[in-house]
């Protein structure tokens, strides 16, 4: 210690040098009480405040331990729009990996130099844009006198489109006054987040594996299923950990396109800004919080996040 | 979890302390300004020429008090009452459905009518007005006000609609084909005072004498009705730009609108147009007040003076579509022209019934239906 004071030049590191642990200590705790506080912190408010309730009457939040705010979130109207989104979330998913990997199989095996160049490019471009106006001008693509309906009408298959908006619960009176307009414009603003680690995972499953399967007498199906298929596996669930858990969140899509009826998102911020009730707002949004607990435990299982 | 419950607890104690600490007293003079003045008001209520140089409001009353004015714009009534619970603004435009909460959550102060010296000029229809005098107080100046219009294609409709039920109930319009998919609500649990309305003149049997207080039964039929109107909105209007949008490319033939919206759509040469059916309409009336705590209330009250400049006003009801608090602002208004003040609806004062918060206290008997309950019905509503 007499040393590290009397030598200015070399007392700091020397410092450091005989307390290794002070070090570890000083490079960590920045990133440490960024975690602790910025990250953990609002999460744990949050938690903290869906215990709390809110006072019919003057409409205050009362600060007192208590369960009935958790105990509205399993009222009939609140367990629909938990059981809508989560079905979206899952559908949007499901169809997010099917467009996906066919994209990705061919970004990742087929396409050489410039084309790679492209197909990277063409895949992120959409997130360079804002995702306002992509909604917006997904708005006007489905719009009852956009260009949807107009080039139906010009093919001669105007009824297609009315049988499809006639289906009940998923119709409506347009594209973007139904669940399938919401559903159309979730799939185009998270098909990236799916696309990438899928082309990723499939990019690392190893050329001679598929030329061993083939040598001992596979068919190419055979060869899809029992090969391609598991190895790609893990990326295409971190890639359904994007989209499911962004559907899960997102309140701006819906009140954009679709019909008007409330996912978690919308329902929260109705609850904050208009209602006030802040104690059931923070209880929705426990909801997607243990939804994805479950999902990330299951993805975890099947070896997700060795593809990250 | 207890240091942090303790610490919110005793932050709690504190504000309540500090509320009762201050003394609600309304000022007795006017200082020296501040420099500045903070305000939150509605989109389009404070124009400074930014959008549209003929409607500037501002600059001159900067370059004449040396208060320079900063705008925060609130997109809804629930919006402007948290930023002012919040604090640190001088004043509110705040709509009936505001005014009233802030009022009784002691976040406004008593305004001193002899310091505002065009008080007079005043439309003597709003100067005792309930959404902003409480106990004979006045806690602030109105500032603008005008109705919830029915807009209509008039395409479909060759003349005017004469009833509201043209978006609640299913019927088939002039155009032979029915109003399904093809009419708009609002998607605010304000809303349900339109339902009351309907049914206040439809369905005398149940007894609605205000469409903001309604006991239980009432409020039952109203949001039967709501539920049933459910049914033939494709979707529930929330922006003013996105309705606008769906009235041009959606097919929505019928919707309660403002009539920001419907000036808009006419400018731009669509067959839209609007009218108050015969049930009389809901409306909204907004004042402008002052923050408990203003941390500048010279300059809030220099501008409260400056709001009823009748230039301001009328140039203020060309832009937004509403209606002066200041008759004389009708008169001589390059840009409101003589005929706009009756166009936005000025001689339809009594067929409105302005935007109040439901409250259970009130004068039907068994009390009333609390603006909560409206909330969490009217989402039940949308959700169906």
């Amino acid at each position: 210690m007499s040393a590290a004071t009397t030598d200015p030049r070399g007392g700091l590191s020397d410092f450091f040098y005989r307390h290794s642990g002070l070090l570890t200590l000083a490079l960590l705790l920045p990133p440490l009480l960024w975690i602790g506080i910025v990250y953990l912190g609002s999460l744990f408010a949050l938690l903290l405040q869906s215990f709390y309730s809110l006072d019919e009457f003057s409409g205050l939040v009362v600060h007192e331990f208590t369960l009935t705010t958790y105990g509205h979130l399993f009222t009939a109207s609140n367990l629909t729009i938990i059981l809508r989104t989560a079905v979206m979330a899952a559908v949007v998913t499901m169809a997010s990996a099917i467009l996906a990997f066919p994209i990705a199989y061919y970004a990742a095996r087929y396409a050489k130099g410039g084309w790679k160049a492209l197909f990277y490019l063409a895949v992120m471009m959409p997130l360079w844009s804002s995702y306002l106006v992509k909604v917006y001008a997904w708005k006007l693509i489905l719009a009852k006198e956009g260009i949807i309906t107009w080039m139906a009408e010009k093919l001669h298959i105007g009824w297609l489109l009315d049988a499809l908006l006639a289906v009940p619960v998923i119709g409506g009176s347009s594209l973007s006054f139904s669940y399938i307009g919401t559903f159309i414009v979730f799939v185009y603003i998270w098909l990236p987040y799916m696309i990438l680690p899928t082309q990723a995972a499939l990019e690392r499953v190893p050329k001679n594996f598929i030329e061993a399967s083939a040598d001992l007498g596979a068919s190419p199906r055979q060869t899809f299923r029992t090969v391609i298929l598991p190895l790609a596996l893990p990326g295409v669930i971190a890639g359904s950990i994007f989209t499911f858990s962004l559907t899960l969140g997102d309140y701006i899509i819906p009140q954009i396109v679709g019909n008007s009826r409330p996912f978690i998102g919308t329902a929260v911020y109705a609850l904050q800004g208009t209602a006030g009730d802040i104690p059931l707002a923070a209880a929705f949004t426990v909801v997607p919080v243990v939804i994805m607990g479950f999902y990330l435990t299951i993805a975890r299982r099947m070896g997700a996040f060795d593809a990250l | 979890m207890t240091f942090m419950k303790t610490a919110i607890a005793s932050l709690a104690a504190l504000a309540a302390v500090a509320g009762i600490a201050m003394a609600q007293e309304a000022r007795k003079e006017i200082g020296p300004g501040e420099g500045q003045v903070d305000i939150v008001a509605w989109p389009g209520y404070i124009e400074r020429g930014e959008t549209d140089k003929n409607y500037d409001w501002v600059t001159a009353f900067e370059k004449e008090t040396g208060c320079k004015v900063n705008v925060k714009t609130a997109a809804t009534s629930d919006e402007m009452v948290t930023l002012m619970n919040q604090g640190g603004f001088d004043l509110v435009t705040a709509s009936g459905d505001a005014s009233l909460r802030l009022v009784a959550g002691k976040k406004v102060q008593p305004i001193n009518i002899s310091l505002i010296k065009d008080w007079g000029t005043l439309d003597d229809r709003l100067k005792e007005a309930p959404w902003h005098t409480v106990d004979g107080v006045h806690y602030g100046v109105p500032y603008q006000w005008g109705p919830n219009v029915l807009a209509y294609n008039t395409k479909v409709f060759k003349d005017a609609p004469k009833s509201w039920s043209v978006v609640f109930e299913e019927q088939t319009l002039p155009d032979g084909k029915s109003n399904k998919g093809r009419v708009q609500a609002f998607d605010g649990p304000i809303y349900v005072a339109d339902g009351a309305l309907y049914l206040m003149k439809t369905k005398p049997e149940l007894g609605i004498k205000n469409p903001y207080e309604l006991n239980q039964a009432q409020f039952d039929a109203v949001i039967a009705l709501l539920k049933n109107q459910r049914q033939l909105v494709g979707r529930y209007w929330h922006d003013a730009m996105v309705q606008i949008d769906d009235f041009k490319n959606e097919g929505v033939v019928a919707s309660g609108s403002w009539p920001f919206q419907v000036n808009l759509l006419e400018a731009d040469k669509q067959p839209i147009s609007s009218t108050i059916p015969a049930e009389g309409a809901t409306g909204w009336a907004d004042t402008t007040m002052m923050h408990a705590e203003a941390p500048h209330p010279n300059c809030a009250y220099l501008w409260l003076n400056h709001s009823l400049n009748p230039k301001l006003q009328g140039d203020l009801a060309a832009w937004f579509g509403s209606v002066p608090s200041v008759p004389a602002a009708c008169k001589g208004n390059e840009l409101l022209t003589d005929a706009g003040c009756a166009t936005n609806g000025f001689e339809n004062f009594d067929k409105i019934w302005f935007w109040r918060t439901p409250t259970a206290k009130c004068g039907v008997e068994g009390g009333c239906v609390p603006y909560s309950q409206w909330d969490k019905a009217y989402r039940e509503v949308m959700s169906q």
